[in-house]
Parts: C-alpha cells; sequence; structure tokens
C-alpha cells in the first residue's frame, strides 16, 4: 500500500495525543498528580494540538475536505465514521478536564470523571483507528489479531514518552512515573516484533489462481497488463518496499524508538537529577522516529489482493 | 446509508462473462469509456493523455493471463470490472453513505455529491474495481450502465450495459443473476460460471465461464507432434517463417 505522508502523520500525531490524554486520566485517578495551570497549559495543549494536527492532516488526503462533517453519519457499519464520531466525542470530556487542571487547579469530583470519560473515549478512538486497517479483508496481513493491540500500544508509548518529557522541564519526575512508561515502550515493541513475525508466516489467503479462477488449468501468471502504463489502483495498492530495505528498516526502528527509550527512560528513572530531562529528551525522540518507521512500514508493507491481477501470485 | 439492504428475492442485476470466447480485444473497455465519460458518473477523466505518463479513470480493463505450461497451457483474455458484489465491503466502510448498494436491483453506485475522497472503499475492495478521479476528487466505478438499462430514449436491444451491447464475440451477457431462472442464471449453470476471490466473502454477484478444456483431438495432435521449434531458442513454430528468419538473417 502506499504510504501516505498525511495518514501516517494523522495516526502517528493523534495517536500521541490521545496516548497522553490516556496517562493523564490515569494520573487524575490514581490521584497523585498536583495540578497546576503551567503544566497543565503545557500538557493539554499538546495533547489536543497533536490530537487537532492529526485530524486536520488526515482531511488534506482527502479530494473534498469540505464535505470531512458527512463522515460522521455512517457509524452502523463503517469503522472511519466511528473514529470520526469517537474523536469529535473526546473533545468534550477533555476539554472540561483540561478546565479542570488548569483553570480550578482540580482532577477531582466531576473533573476526575471528565477526565476518565475523556480518557476512555481517546481509547476508543484509538481502536477504531485500528479497526479501520484490520477490518479490511483485502489486505490480508492488516487482518491479524495483533493490529488493533500494536496501534493501542504506541499510542501509549509515544503518549507516555511525551508525558515524561514535559514533566521533567518543571520537575524531575519520580521513578515509579518513569517506569510504567518504559513497560509500555516494551510491550508497543513485544506486540510489533509479534506482528512482524505473523505476517512474515502467514499462509497466503488469495492467489492469483483464486484470483482469476483459472488455477485448474494450472499456474496462473500475468501475460499482458491492460495498458503500459499506471493507473490509480497501481500507484494506491501497487507500492512496494524492497524486502531487504524493510529488514533494515525494522532493524533501525526496533534500535532507535525500542533499545534507546528504553535505556534513556531507564536512566532517566535510576539517576534523578538534570541528566532526567536530557534522557527523557532523548527517549521521546526516538520512539517518535520508531513510530513513524513502524507506521510507514505497516502501509509500504502491507499487500492488497487487487495485485492479484497485476502479476503478484499471492497475498 | 452504508448498511446493506436486504435483498432476498430482489433482482441482482450483474455480468455474466465468457472466458472462452473472449478475444482480448478491448472493445468493450473502450465502449465503456466512450459511454460512461459522458453518463453517471461523466467525466471519466485522464490526465496527461497524449504524453509520456498518461493515467486515466476506466470501469472496464482488459488483462491477458497465461495458465498452466506446455500444451496444457491456455492463454485467457481477462475482463475485469466491478463485480456489484452481495455484500460489498466497499459499501460498508464508506463514512459518508455516498457508496451504496440500490436495494432494487444491487447495483452498487458512488452518489458524486457526498463522496468525501477517502479512497478507504477502493482499499476494501479485493478486485481493485474502483478508481479515484484525482481531478473531480471523487471515487468512480462500474455503474452497470444504468443510464442505458433504464433509459426510454433509446430503442429497447440497446438497454444493456455499454461493454454487452459492443462485444463482437458476445462474450458478455447481462441479466438478473439473483432469478435462477433467468438466461444468464441458466448459462452459468450450464457452464460452471464461477466466482472471483470467493475467500474474500464479498459474494460477487458477475459471474465467470470458465475456457471450455480443449477438444482432445486437438490436445492429442499437440502431445504427438514431432519437437515444436518453436521450443528452439529464437525459432518461432513454423518451418516457413524460421526460414524466412535464417534467411534473412543471413
Amino acid at each position: 500500500m502506499h504510504p501516505a505522508y498525511s495518514v501516517i502523520f494523522f495516526t502517528t500525531a493523534s495517536g500521541a495525543g490521545y496516548g497522553l490524554l490516556i496517562w493523564l486520566a490515569l494520573l487524575a485517578a490514581a490521584g497523585n498528580v498536583v495540578p497546576n495551570p503551567v503544566s497543565g497549559i503545557a500538557l493539554f495543549v499538546l495533547a489536543l494540538g497533536l490530537i487537532t494536527a492529526g485530524l486536520l492532516s488526515s482531511t488534506f488526503h482527502l479530494g473534498h475536505p469540505e464535505r470531512a462533517w458527512r463522515a460522521m453519519s455512517q457509524w452502523r457499519s463503517s469503522w472511519l465514521s466511528r473514529e470520526g464520531v469517537a474523536a469529535v466525542i473526546t473533545y468534550g470530556p477533555a476539554l472540561l478536564f483540561a478546565l479542570g487542571w488548569i483553570v480550578f487547579e482540580s482532577t477531582g469530583g466531576i473533573w476526575l470523571y471528565a477526565g476518565l470519560a475523556a480518557g476512555v473515549m481517546a481509547l476508543v478512538t484509538v481502536a477504531c483507528t485500528g479497526m479501520i486497517y484490520a477490518s479490511l479483508r483485502a489486505i490480508p496481513r492488516w487482518t491479524d489479531a495483533t493490529v488493533v493491540p500494536v496501534y493501542l500500544a504506541f499510542a501509549l508509548a509515544t503518549g507516555g514518552a511525551l508525558l515524561v518529557a514535559i514533566y521533567s522541564v518543571f520537575t524531575p519526575v519520580p521513578p515509579h512515573g518513569i517506569w510504567p512508561v518504559v513497560a509500555v515502550i516494551i510491550v508497543a515493541w513485544a506486540l510489533k516484533l509479534l506482528y512482524w513475525r505473523r505476517i512474515d508466516n502467514a499462509a497466503p489467503v488469495a492467489t492469483a489462481e483464486s484470483a482469476t479462477g483459472l488455477g485448474h488449468i494450472g499456474k496462473v501468471r500475468l501475460f499482458e497488463a491492460p495498458h503500459t502504463g499506471e493507473n490509480y489502483i497501481m500507484r494506491e495498492m501497487g507500492y512496494r518496499v524492497a524486502r531487504k530495505h524493510a529488514v533494515r528498516l525494522r532493524r533501525i526502528a526496533l534500535l532507535v524508538g525500542g533499545a534507546v527509550p528504553v535505556i534513556a527512560f531507564a536512566a532517566a528513572a535510576l539517576f534523578i537529577g538534570p541528566i532526567t530531562l536530557v534522557a527523557a529528551l532523548i527517549g521521546l525522540i526516538g520512539v517518535s522516529i520508531g513510530v513513524l518507521t513502524e507506521r510507514w512500514l505497516f502501509f509500504a508493507e502491507a499487500e492488497h489482493a487487487s495485485m492479484l491481477y497485476y502479476g503478484a501470485s499471492d497475498v | 446509508m452504508t448498511s446493506l439492504p436486504q435483498q432476498t428475492g430482489k433482482p441482482q442485476l450483474g455480468l455474466v462473462i465468457d472466458l472462452d470466447i473472449c478475444v482480448g480485444c478491448h472493445a468493450c473497455a473502450v465502449n465503456c469509456k466512450e459511454w460512461n465519460t459522458g453518463g453517471h458518473s461523466a467525466p471519466l477523466t485522464d490526465e496527461d493523455p497524449y504524453g509520456a505518463d498518461p493515467l486515466g479513470v476506466w470501469f472496464n480493463r482488459i488483462h491477458t493471463y497465461e495458465a498452466g505450461e506446455g500444451v496444457e497451457g491456455r492463454t485467457v483474455h481477462f475482463p475485469r470490472s466491478c463485480l456489484h458484489c452481495e455484500e460489498p465491503a466497499c459499501v460498508t466502510v464508506c463514512p459518508t453513505g455516498a457508496s451504496y448498494k440500490r436495494e432494487a436491483d444491487g447495483i452498487v453506485l458512488v452518489n458524486a455529491d457526498t463522496c468525501i475522497g477517502c479512497k478507504l472503499c477502493s482499499w476494501a475492495c479485493p478486485y481493485g474495481a474502483r478508481e479515484y478521479d484525482y481531478t473531480d476528487g471523487v471515487m468512480k466505478k462500474c455503474t452497470l450502465c444504468i443510464d442505458r438499462i433504464e433509459n426510454q430514449n433509446i430503442p429497447e436491444e440497446q438497454r444493456v450495459p455499454a461493454c454487452v451491447s459492443t462485444c463482437p464475440a458476445s462474450a458478455r451477457h447481462f441479466g438478473d443473476l439473483g432469478d435462477p431462472n433467468s438466461k444468464v442464471s441458466q448459462l452459468v449453470a450450464a457452464r460452471d460460471g464461477y466466482d472471483l476471490m470467493p475467500e474474500m466473502g464479498m459474494k460477487p454477484v458477475n459471474k465467470y465461464l470458465p475456457p471450455r478444456p480443449e477438444p482432445a483431438s486437438l490436445a492429442s495432435v499437440s502431445e504427438t507432434a514431432a519437437p515444436s521449434p518453436a521450443t528452439e531458442p529464437g525459432g518461432t513454430g513454423s518451418r516457413f517463417l524460421d526460414w524466412v528468419d535464417r534467411t534473412l538473417s543471413r
């Protein structure tokens, strides 16, 4: 599949924003946070800013962005529609949560309920994003059971990295605030490794023989394409990353996005002091590069069944 | 509304394509383009049509495949267009309701006035049947020529999809595949018509008729024939043409 930058930016940026919202809700629920306007503004502007920037970016790849509001209507059947509805609903409790945190300097009572609602809706929105892809039977590898958990885990990993990095600017973050983020980063990459292993070993779902129905004659191969040039389908679905490049990118993603942040955040947890901020920033940059690479690969490595008509032998 | 309509017992209009007869002339694709660029989803935009990298919207594309090896092998021309599935994922994924399946006859259409051009329907279609119009910013697809089959202003015999009316070999048939007694359904039953990629679960309405087996007499001739010159590198399969080739190559 063609890795469109608008979609990669949307899923990673809004994913990080929703992940940060979920962490903030958890902090409020745990009751070990002292809400104050300065850190509140930084955290909520960042969370809602990333979400909004991502949503806006996702409309850039539309043919008719001015009609985007229509996408809220088909929540009964469409995961994309459900994602839109969930995304918009999330703003309500999230803004209330921010109001309590920043203006009333409270995360208790009604503000806590707003925070919990925002956290749950953020989780639902990211799950809908994952389901958009996981529900497409035409791209067999995306229907893997790990796809939605990976989307959720990376939203939490990037959101957690943001939380620690932002907090470190204002005050040293205690180790028990950092270790959960380290754990989530490890879980995210473990799930991604599982996804990669599963897609590498998956049996083909459809073949050129089943696509044409000519398998009873023998092995089917494309003799003549319908035209000498490209078409929309070939552009959109026909993108293929070279196998050796994919392997290299996976290693880079795992190293820069997994190993580096885990070491950096572990250092931040073990050596509280001036090093915390630097380590947290290194961790944040690493996990961001990692998630962008992982998401690019998610699209670039995916093979679409329609390519069976254009010379692919199986998907 | 992108939830699928309840259609049991209702007409399911579609095509039956005879791969035994198709000669791969592309006339159906050309007439499709000709009609539909002025029809329901007009225009079928072409970008850079006379340049080095032309790109355009077509609803019907003709592939050619080789199946099998040696004397058992066949070359099969393979027209491919929207299959107007009974359970089309392209419809249910649509977030706006622009993509829909008609309750009355099962035809899958796009409302160009409400399509936001998100392209998700084309991702959901395993058959690659939908094509995005970069200029119009909306998705386009085969309409089964609704502007012909219902058109009271053209003679009755022309009220079939453009691809069917133009096929010089009569390899394409149009009719109600929801009615087991219709001509097309009987043709499918008689010729063992089949679904493309049934494993995708979309239940295509359009059916394909397989190439008939090679007649036994022909198969035995080709099997017993002397080592074919075509198997020699550079051979053309004809003694005369090989002689011409050798003579001209001197």
